[in-house]
């Protein structure tokens, strides 16, 4: 009695896991044949790229991804975009190498830090994939090319140059950066620290704290409030990262230093209409995160079909942005950053 | 025939029904067929870069599901291994830093994951606290030292001769380097769990600690053993894990923990303790990560690829449950009148050891 029973068991152990393998090898089928299905119809166009941002469901990067997009379709080339859930480097070195594994022929990323990507990047060169990084950079030798938003110099000059303004030239001013280690936060930070030291304009200008949000909401949040707390005498905030200053707008704007505390930095016209409607935030810039996405994919095209090789002083056109040359290091240059305020934000939509 | 029954039941059939008739068999049976399936349908998965990716991926978690394994076995948890990875991380990174050779300051490292285990060990096997509590409090404890130690900023400057060890392969084949001290530690772990008079006593401790700790189970130093070694190979991973990328963090391997745990039971061990083999748990970490990777070629997002492992390890927990609940069910109802008291309660449990 008891041995048949058993037995029986282990039949319906087997029968059970048989069931739940065959369920998830259906479930695979599904999932393949519409992936297959879509790759079947892209793979008229000869160019296939690979889209990887610092991570998914980020605004910014969507903007992007849209304007690599359009690019693409202008090239005729098919664009498929990846990307990890949190902005980590071990996360974005999994889309690396299954980028090389796919053998595509451009990638294009957003580095999650400078060297920890950089053997994925290798060996992805290795497989054939022209590697073009933008937004955030890699170490020089580590990429083909690097397709720059705008200049540090230009970055740091501009949003100084807002706070100045908006502050009446003096006063305590503080920074809300995004992560420690984000390459492009730390330029544009130095430059900062140099150019108040250095000109004269700002000489009644104190940066008296640099706290970091890391790029999440409720961080960003916190450490806006702790800032206002620190320093009573705070007279701005520069947050040069679009979910800091979102998330510091939010917050002057229910607290009573809104009016007395000035906001700006680098933000995205529709996370910042309501803030600049309501004159939490005056003015702030950026660049055109579309333009930019339209801009690399535009480089990497050209790279893979040999138009540049990425050495100083090549050129290539870039649809309806023009021609662009590439500059030292491998580095090309969008443009200047662009001033949001309440005159001209109802213009923009990403 | 009722003493037969009840000890030797499993062993009263052929070897091949006990080797092919059991959870892990089912295990391995379904990541063969979702290599085969991948092989055939996913493209550029048979390409030459797959297994060394593949392998590389899943080493971190494939070695500390060894110990895992074990505590599980015994009933316990250790959900501080992630943290445990980030800290030997840091301190291998800040030590390095500091200008100490890569092998020192890995040493220390291991030392620091040694010092991490032992403290969770004698908070749970000698203090006697539940280990789900002490081990979400460390869990916290030793990532916020990471982050304390490091702040958000990285090491990165590691001797190319070390990283080049973590990311290289055993001469020309895809096997990463990694593998060969984990199928040292894979061998070994076996030879502690399965052929050993220790093994014998974490089975006894997860089916019953109190009857092991009569019948002459240390318990407790089985438990502080356990934890001990998970924080060794934990740190282990860690130094692996830095220099694999060449980047030392403290947030590195955040949630690492999950995977490992999810890896454990769907491999067949159970979460109540007492049954569990480490083949199935290795090839519970290979599907996993062969389903991962399968899913990343075909440009899935990587919520979906969450979506399926999660219903997967659901489907194992509560195909297991159910089992249980059939065992129970069928011979009562063959000979209701017959109703052995004792067996009512059987979880599978004779099956713990073969």
């Amino acid at each position: 009695m008891k041995l048949q029973s058993k037995r029986t068991t282990a039949l319906v152990a087997f029968t059970l896991t048989a069931v739940l393998s065959l369920t998830a090898c259906g479930g695979g089928d599904a999932e393949t044949d519409a992936a297959t299905g879509g790759e079947g119809g892209e793979g008229g166009g000869e160019l296939s790229l690979t889209m990887l941002p610092k991570n998914l469901g980020n605004p910014y990067f969507d903007t992007s991804t849209a304007g690599a997009e359009e690019a693409a379709e202008e090239l005729g080339a098919a664009i498929e975009e990846v990307g990890p859930e949190t902005a980590s480097p071990d996360a974005q070195v999994q889309y690396i190498n299954t980028a090389a594994q796919q053998g595509v022929g451009g990638l294009i990323v957003s580095a999650n830090d400078p060297t920890a990507i950089c053997d994925a990047i290798e060996e992805a060169q290795g497989a054939g994939t022209k590697v073009v990084t933008f937004d955030s950079d890699t170490s020089p030798e580590c990429r083909d090319l690097f397709v720059n938003q705008a200049t540090p110099e230009g970055i740091a000059a501009k949003q100084l140059e807002l706070i100045a303004e908006q502050i009446g030239g003096a006063g305590e001013i503080a920074i809300l950066s995004a992560s420690a280690n984000a390459t492009n936060q730390n330029a544009w930070i130095e430059m900062m620290e140099a150019e108040l030291e250095s000109n004269a304009d700002y000489a009644g200008i104190e940066l008296v704290d640099i706290v970091y949000g890391d790029d999440e909401d409720q961080k960003s949040f916190d450490q806006t409030e702790a800032l206002l707390q620190n320093h009573p005498d705070l007279k701005g905030i520069i947050s040069p990262t679009t979910v800091g200053i979102a998330a510091a707008a939010r917050y002057l704007q229910d607290s009573e230093s809104k009016g007395q505390v000035a906001l700006t930095g680098l933000g995205t016209p529709n996370q910042m209409r309501p803030y600049v409607e309501d004159g939490t935030v005056e003015a702030f810039a950026l660049w055109n995160p579309g333009d930019l996405g339209y801009l690399a994919t535009f480089a990497t095209a050209a790279l893979i079909n040999g138009d540049i090789t990425g050495e100083e002083g090549d050129t290539f056109e870039a649809g309806r942005l023009g021609e662009f040359t590439v500059e030292a290091d491998g580095v090309v240059v969008l443009g200047e950053p662009f001033v949001f305020d309440a005159e001209n934000i109802a213009d923009f939509d990403f | 025939m009722s003493t037969t029954g009840r000890v030797y039941a499993e062993y009263s059939q052929p070897l091949w029904k006990r080797l092919l008739m059991t959870r892990e068999a089912a295990v391995i049976a379904l990541t063969l067929a979702v290599i085969a399936y991948s092989l055939v349908n996913v493209q550029n998965f048979d390409g030459p870069l797959t297994l060394k990716f593949l392998l590389q991926d899943i080493a971190p978690i494939l070695l500390i599901a060894l110990p895992m394994t074990l505590i599980i076995v015994t009933g316990e948890i250790d959900l501080s291994v992630a943290s445990i990875v980030g800290l030997s991380s840091v301190v291998l990174g800040v030590l390095h830093q500091g200008g100490m050779p890569v092998p020192l300051a890995g040493l220390v490292a291991l030392v620091v994951g040694a010092v991490c285990g032992m403290l969770n060990g004698f908070l749970i096997a000698y203090v006697g606290l539940p280990s789900l509590a002490v081990t979400i409090g460390t869990l916290a404890l030793f990532r916020g030292v990471a982050v304390g130690l490091l702040g958000t900023t990285a090491v990165t400057e590691f001797t190319e001769r070390w990283t080049d060890l973590a990311t290289g392969t055993i001469g020309e084949t895809s096997i990463p380097l990694v593998m060969i001290p984990f199928a040292l530690l894979a061998v070994a772990f076996s030879l502690l769990l399965h052929f050993s008079t220790f093994g014998r006593g974490v089975y006894d401790i997860g089916l019953n600690s109190e009857a092991a700790h009569f019948t002459g189970v240390d318990v407790a130093r089985t438990k502080f053993v356990l934890l001990t070694l998970s924080g060794v190979v934990s740190a282990f991973a860690g130094i692996y894990f830095t220099l694999r990328f060449g980047s030392a963090r403290g947030d590195n391997a955040t949630g690492l923990e999950l995977q490992v745990i999810a890896a454990v039971l769907l491999g067949g061990v159970s979460i109540f303790g007492g049954r569990g083999r480490l083949h199935g748990v290795l090839s519970g970490v290979v599907l996993i990560g062969v389903i991962a990777s399968a899913l990343r070629l075909e440009g899935v997002t990587v919520n979906v690829t969450n979506i399926i492992i999660g219903l997967l390890l659901i489907a194992s927990v509560v195909s297991g449950g159910l089992l249980a609940w059939l065992s129970r069910r069928l011979p009562r109802q063959a000979s209701r009148a017959s109703t052995d008291p004792g067996s009512t309660s059987t979880r599978p449990a004779a099956r713990a050891g073969v």
